[in-house]
């Protein structure tokens, strides 16, 4: 057995055993699988550091140093959120909105979906991602609908059929995309192989791919919260248990990007020698503005939210399209920064989404109306929601800020008159963030309000890797992320 | 080159795409939601026809295996989950009207105009019968999306879901002689996984909403409360 096969074992293998276990002991399970598999991921990293990208079963799986960070990122976050899931769903129960049997549908779909993210991350076969981008969909669509309520439901109507017609789209790019593939490399069986189309992308017809990443950027795009597609997030991840807003935010949109982001390295392959081409740049440009779009949008509609969780839901928006704009301008240092930020974001946001949980357990309600005083009522969730807040707005010295300021710099080489509306999107959202956390977690809090059982260890892990990361980054990181940046960017940053 | 100069195979291919493309308009207008069922399961018919002919065709024998689930899951298995839901719900007469039936047939004939104007650069290089395919596969996914929009009742959308994976699953069938078995067995789980999910959620809607209208399930917008 190697370390890839247990990583992506130990959730398939938990995922049928987290339903036949009994409610009480299904929470520690789910800790201890998570565990086992976040051990497992390092050893992934470990074996990829010492031998350079690497093959596992016959080319079933690709493992190089763009995917490799985001597996053991996915196989952290889903534990730090196992961990802080234990004593949330508990108090969930408690409160009387679920029952044992739907504890161990949540736990199921837990598993299931850590198991469809490492598939999609580590798989070298693009057809099978795209199976397990849409295998992400069905094991958490159950879970939006847990509470039962009619807002669970409707938003979990929505989540499905709008992430299922989106993903839809993208199975077609992916068939247009074979369709080209086949021709340039003969052998049907190899012609998804990421391995071998990095190869031979120079002999890709033009069209078919500019036409196929069309389909394909709706479609992962629609799973990254791309404006105008994203109105499923918010509603799902507003109704859902909030471990899985917390997971959805900070894992799934990862994978949906870097789907998006591995795709457009073989159409700018395609495109590049293509002489009767209008524009060679087409993927990064119309990443660059679906990106600037969702990000000026999402920072405005921060500004008109009442519920705790819907706020913060289009905060990652907005990140989301950072990201996306900094990978479409292409150049080393943006993808440097974006590869960064897709780190420290979904670190800060599975922080935030965690404390926000318990915010709104305290407060028994999400209506941020209603929720004053955190800081009197329980000084770590409301000191862990400020600073938290602090940190996904930009404040130095986080990780956010150094990320937020290296975009900055790359937009500001290459395209200078850009800087302006990201520098005002910027200050929008710190404006829209602060405004509504502030009176949270100060003034003083409604009677009757009281402590619940929390765990803060998992926020302040979170934010203290953030922290690191902005003030020094570990020199094994610094060596992926140039590794990453060379494979995406075909340069590296200077 | 003209229809009648391509091979008989290829001929009856072409045919049968036309003949998804005309069940496609059907579905899009009819008001009855129990004959919605009945076409979308002819539909799953003909796709398995076409692809037992490319197998054939192609001599690639792993089609034969698509051929069968596609037999199974989209002629048998979600019609019959489909019409099980009509029975306990007792809607076998229940109508769910486009609201306005010839805009949105001529809408959908723009539609198919649009796919093959998009499909033309990739036509001057390839064969006529791929680009008669690539246009006609991706008409039936934007027709699958617009039965979406177009439709209230939960079961019709779902029908309208099923019908845009329809298209897809005859893309990779007549386009690229289908995908590598692994892609096909795990697209076709995802299918079957998604058709008991949404038979799940009748149950949920019939419980919360008391309805399978989906043209009531408007609480969650960004709209101020009044």
């Amino acid at each position: 057995m190697d370390a890839l096969q247990l990583t992506l074992g130990i959730p398939l293998v938990a995922m049928p055993l987290m339903l036949l276990c009994n409610y009480h002991v299904g929470g520690y399970f789910n800790i201890f699988a998570t565990s086992l598999a976040l051990v497992a991921a390092v050893c992934v990293a470990w074996q990829v550091l010492n031998l350079g990208p690497v093959q596992y079963m016959n080319g079933l799986f690709y493992i190089d140093a763009f995917n490799v960070y985001l597996i053991v990122l996915t196989a952290f976050v889903g534990f730090t959120t196992a961990i802080f899931s234990n004593p949330y769903m508990r108090h969930e129960q408690e409160r009387g909105r679920l029952g044992p049997s739907r504890m161990r549908l949540y736990h199921a779909s837990y598993q299931g979906f850590l198991f469809t993210m490492q598939l999609a991350l580590s798989t070298n076969n693009l057809g099978v991602l795209w199976v397990a981008m849409e295998g992400a969909t069905l094991s958490t669509v159950l879970l939006v609908s847990l509470y039962r309520t009619p807002e669970s439901i409707e938003a979990a109507w929505k989540y499905f059929i709008l992430c299922g017609v989106g993903i839809a789209q993208a199975l077609f790019g992916t068939v247009l995309l074979y369709f080209a593939a086949v021709k340039a490399i003969g052998n049907p069986e190899k012609a998804l192989l990421w391995s071998e189309l990095v190869h031979h992308t120079a002999q890709l017809e033009p069209t078919t791919i500019s036409l196929a990443f069309g389909f394909l950027l709706i479609g992962y795009g629609t799973k990254v919260g791309l404006v105008p597609l994203h109105s499923w997030l918010p509603d799902a991840h507003s109704e859902g248990p909030t471990p899985m807003s917390a997971v959805l935010s900070g894992l799934l949109l990862n994978v949906a990007l870097y789907a998006l982001v591995r795709l457009k390295m073989i159409t700018d392959g395609a495109l590049a020698s293509a002489s009767h081409i209008a524009n060679p740049h087409i993927a990064g440009y119309l990443m660059m503005g679906f990106g600037l779009l969702s990000f000026l949008i999402a920072s405005l509609f921060l500004h008109r939210q009442k519920d705790i969780k819907r706020l913060f839901s289009y905060s990652s928006i907005e990140h989301m399209g950072l990201m996306t704009f900094a990978f479409g301008l292409g150049s080393p240092l943006a993808t440097f920064g974006a590869l960064l930020h897709m780190t420290v974001h979904s670190l800060t946001k599975s922080a935030i989404f965690v404390t926000v949980g318990h915010t709104s357990q305290i407060a028994r309600t999400q209506n941020m109306e209603q929720i004053r005083g955190i800081i009197s009522t329980q000084p770590a969730v409301g000191w862990g929601l400020l600073i938290g807040t602090m940190v996904i707005a930009g404040f130095p010295p986080f990780g956010v800020f150094t990320s937020e300021f290296l975009l900055l710099t790359a937009t500001m080489k290459a395209m200078p008159w850009l800087t302006a509306p990201l520098l005002l999107g910027l200050g929008i959202a710190f404006a829209g963030l602060l405004r509504a956390v502030q009176p949270m977690v100060y003034g003083v809090s409604p009677d009757g309000q009281r402590a619940v059982h929390v765990n803060m260890w998992p926020v302040t892990i979170h934010l203290l890797l953030v922290l690191g990361l902005g003030v020094a980054m570990p020199g094994i990181l610094t060596h992926w992320f140039d590794q990453a940046t060379h494979l995406i960017a075909g340069r590296g940053a200077p | 080159m003209f229809f009648a100069q391509l091979p008989v195979n290829e001929q009856a291919i072409l045919a049968l795409a036309a003949a998804v493309l005309l069940l496609t308009f059907f579905m899009l207008a009819h008001p009855r939601i129990l004959s919605v069922i009945n076409l979308f399961a002819w539909q799953g018919l003909l796709l398995a026809i076409t692809t037992a002919l490319v197998a054939y065709d192609a001599q690639a024998s792993h089609l034969y295996i698509s051929a069968f689930l596609a037999l199974l899951l989209k002629a048998f298995f979600i019609p019959w989950l489909l019409k099980r839901m009509i029975e306990k719900f007792d809607m076998h007469h229940e109508l769910d009207a486009v609201r306005n039936p010839a805009l949105i047939l001529m809408g959908a004939g723009v539609l198919v105009i649009f796919c093959y104007h998009t499909t033309l650069p990739i036509a001057a290089l390839q064969l006529t019968i791929t680009r008669n395919i690539i246009a006609i596969c991706m008409a039936v996914v934007l027709l699958g999306m617009l039965i979406l929009v177009s439709r209230d009742k939960a079961i019709t959308q779902v029908v309208g879901f099923m019908t845009l994976e329809n298209g897809l699953f005859f893309a990779a069938v007549t386009i690229t002689r289908g995908m590598p078995m692994i892609v096909e067995l795990g697209v076709a789980f995802d299918v079957l996984v998604a058709a008991i999910i949404f038979g799940i959620f009748f149950l949920h809607l019939k419980q919360s909403i008391d309805s399978l209208d989906i043209s009531r399930l408007n609480r969650l917008t960004e709209k101020e409360p009044d």
